[in-house]
């Protein structure tokens, strides 16, 4: 393994920041820490990169122990949200600043500076200074600098959190391809599940400084192993509801809805749940064969172009619906939704996932 | 509340423009009904906060003319102008509680404290504050303290427009859900005319019934969120607006045929294409897999959960298509369709038969 943490934990204060954690990095892979803020990315990644020291536990690092090793001495790289640059270098001294530290020969510089910036499309500003470019370029420059060097680690804490819309897509498209093929682990912080989604790879959500799963990207959005996971990992939130299953049939709590169980859900004991639904599993028609109907006074409608998410009142909760196409509802209307009873998780009381 | 008219408005930051390019506001002319909800959306430097600046008051513009209900407020002191501002981060005052908080606008224009109680009361029950009214503002989170600077733009009835720059970009996602809809459900229950800058497409669609999409300080289309999606005026529109963008794919018409890579394609206004640089349109939405039609190469496919976005090649070209959740992709050379009403010829980047 290139990176383990074993046992590690942090706390500040009387407060624990990061709870009793044990995790495993391979070389090459990508990993996104997801979560909301707060709830521990940062705290992580600086322990992994020797920023912080950890209270308790090792860090071990292709075999060897570098808890107590500075953050210099590590080959570590890092990019923040907030766009770091020396406001006096060039783009190209930026860039070049963690290979001068380690006195590399000019030529090298010229060469693997001209790679770094044609890649990040930088090549035409090399000797402009930083306050001279747009915030997304200023951000291709941190990130250039962090691409330079063959670093072991490479530390990404929201690095595009503070561009335009339309520049993080372009930035998620290119990301991975800057890091494919290379031996660094890559991690990337980040508080949106779509971006997530976006870039696969690995994710391992957290919630109040635990770690609650960590996985392939993909699979823990479809299977995540507990409550707290599937709301880390829902965008718009996912829909909870406590059900009581008694045969084939759902009750709703605190209503008179009955609802059929899927045929998945169909061997579990009877008693108290708790289900989770997406909101793209919750629609204005009938999509599936186990349906559940739900009615409820319509908070708002947001209509995108292509997509509707209706916010629905349901005895004192709120649900959403995400559909395809254009469903204009009337604010204070009551409308009827379908939930796909074969997509729903199912959590026992504890929260854990057992359909 | 009132109507607002940018009329022939232009804007430069130099003393002495003359070309084009030196403003940074090329002329815009809006008409903006009383009590609507509009959205100013566009990339950072398209002038969208030009626009705020000269609608507020901060801002003088070098030409043109802003008008309140036909008045013509060019002149105005942003006082006189009655506009309530929330901005991306909190303002607030944090050693006072959130009652106060959100009175402090009324206090400042000596309303009687009875009618102020009865309009904190009402604010802070829909934004949900009520159990926090006696707590000080320095404890909430940062989502509670945007709530307030909602609140404290909201809790005036008598202000002529209520003016968002960018005010969820420090939210948190599952936060972002709430507190958009929050501030929809208000437009709507108390028609204030609202405008709202940002440069997030989600934000401006969901919010507003008029979109206006500005780019390199100009009004590239205005229309509501469905015109804005199924008939972009400009390729600029149809690549920002979408995510992915629409694909914009160069091609050739010849005897009244659009061809993409030497491939006939049937599109909408193809009759109306008089010449310049041809480009076809089409989103990711509206491209499907097809027995036959296009014939590409799939090279990727990435999983955002509800549905998948998969990249093909057609000759040197990109496309991209929208694929459901469940729904087969095939793998290595197959062929794609583009749905015919919903695929459009761009001519030098504008919607080819379509006034400007």
């Amino acid at each position: 393994m290139a990176l383990e943490l074993k046992n590690v934990s942090k706390r500040v204060g009387g407060e624990t920041h990061i709870h009793d954690t044990n995790l495993a990095f391979e070389d090459g892979s990508f990993n996104i820490f997801l979560g909301a803020t707060r709830s521990g990315k940062t705290t992580l990644m600086q322990l992994m990169a020797g920023i912080q020291k950890p209270s308790a536990g090792s860090i071990w690092h292709r075999g060897k122990d570098v808890t107590r090793v500075a953050v210099q001495q590590r080959n570590v790289s890092m990019v923040y949200q907030q766009f770091i640059n020396y406001p006096m270098l060039s783009v190209f001294e930026n860039i070049a600043s963690p290979l001068r530290v380690i006195g590399m020969a000019e030529a090298e510089i010229r060469t693997r500076v001209g790679k770094a910036a044609e890649i990040l499309r930088l090549s035409p500003m090399l000797n402009r200074k930083p306050s001279e470019l747009s915030g997304g370029q200023q951000q291709r420059t941190a990130i250039a600098r962090a691409i330079v060097k063959d670093s072991d680690l490479i530390f990404l804490d929201e690095p595009l959190a503070n561009l335009d819309y339309k520049l993080r897509e372009e930035l998620r498209e290119e990301l991975p391809k800057l890091f494919s093929g290379r031996q660094a682990v890559v991690f990337y912080a980040t508080t949106e599940p779509h971006e997530a989604l976006l870039f696969g790879n690995k994710t391992l959500t957290l919630h109040e400084g635990k770690i609650t799963q960590f996985g392939a990207t993909a699979e823990i959005y479809r299977k995540p192993n507990s409550l707290t996971s599937a709301k880390v990992f829902s965008d718009p939130p996912i829909n909870v509801a406590k059900v009581t299953k008694s045969g084939k049939k759902l009750r709703l709590a605190g209503s008179a809805l009955t609802w059929p169980v899927s045929r998945k859900a169909a061997v579990l004991p009877d008693g108290d749940y708790s289900i989770g639904l997406h909101p793209h599993h919750v629609s204005p028609e009938k999509s599936a064969e186990a349906d559940g109907t739900i009615s409820g006074r319509v908070l708002v409608t947001e209509i995108s172009g292509s997509e509707s998410v209706v916010h629905f009142n349901v005895g004192g909760q709120t649900w959403v619906s995400q559909s395809h196409g254009v469903h204009p509802y009337k604010i204070g209307e009551t409308a009827t939704f379908h939930a796909d009873i074969d997509h729903a998780l199912f959590f026992d009381m504890a929260g854990k996932l057992v359909s | 509340m009132a109507k607002i008219t940018i009329d022939n408005l232009r804007h430069s930051y130099m003393s002495l423009a003359t070309r084009d390019e030196d403003f940074a506001l090329k002329r815009v002319h809006l008409d903006w009904a009383d009590g609507g909800a509009y959205a100013l959306l566009g990339p950072s430097g398209c002038g969208k906060t030009t626009l705020l600046n000269l609608i507020s008051g901060l801002l003088h513009p070098s030409e043109g003319r802003i008008l309140f209900d036909d008045r013509d407020v060019s002149n105005d002191t942003p006082e006189k102008r009655n506009i309530a501002q929330v901005f991306q981060f909190p303002v607030i005052y944090d050693t006072m509680t959130v009652y106060d908080n959100l009175a402090f606008p009324l206090r400042n224009r000596g309303v009687d404290e009875a009618e102020i109680k009865k309009r904190v009361t009402d604010i802070a029950e829909m934004l949900e504050l009520t159990s926090t009214l006696d707590k000080r503002a320095a404890g909430l989170t940062a989502d509670g303290k945007q709530k307030i600077s909602l609140g404290r733009g909201l809790v005036r009835s008598d202000v002529n427009v209520i003016m968002f720059d960018e005010p969820l970009t420090v939210i948190d996602p599952h936060l972002k859900w709430q507190l958009r809809s929050k501030l929809k459900e208000l437009q709507h229950r108390i028609k204030r005319t609202m405008i709202y800058v940002t440069h997030d497409q989600t934000e401006a669609l969901t919010f507003a019934d008029q979109v206006v999409v500005m780019n390199n300080g100009e009004v590239v289309q205005t229309g509501t969120p469905i015109e804005l999606f199924e008939k972009p005026k400009h390729t600029f529109v149809g690549h920002f607006i979408g995510s992915p963008g629409m694909n914009v794919l160069p091609c050739e018409v010849k005897g009244g045929k659009a061809f993409v890579e030497g491939h006939a394609v049937a599109a909408d206004n193809v009759k109306s294409v008089s010449g310049g640089k041809l480009e076809l349109g089409v989103r990711p939405e509206f491209v499907s897999f097809a027995k036959s039609g296009l014939p590409v190469d799939v090279v990727k496919v990435s999983d955002v959960g509800r549905y998948r976005v998969v990249d093909t090649r057609l000759g040197q070209l990109s496309v991209k298509l929208i694929v459901k959740e469940g729904d087969d992709i095939p793998s290595g050379k197959t062929h794609v369709a583009f749905d015919k009403s919903h695929t459009q010829i761009y001519s030098d980047n504008w919607l080819a038969g379509s006034a400007r």
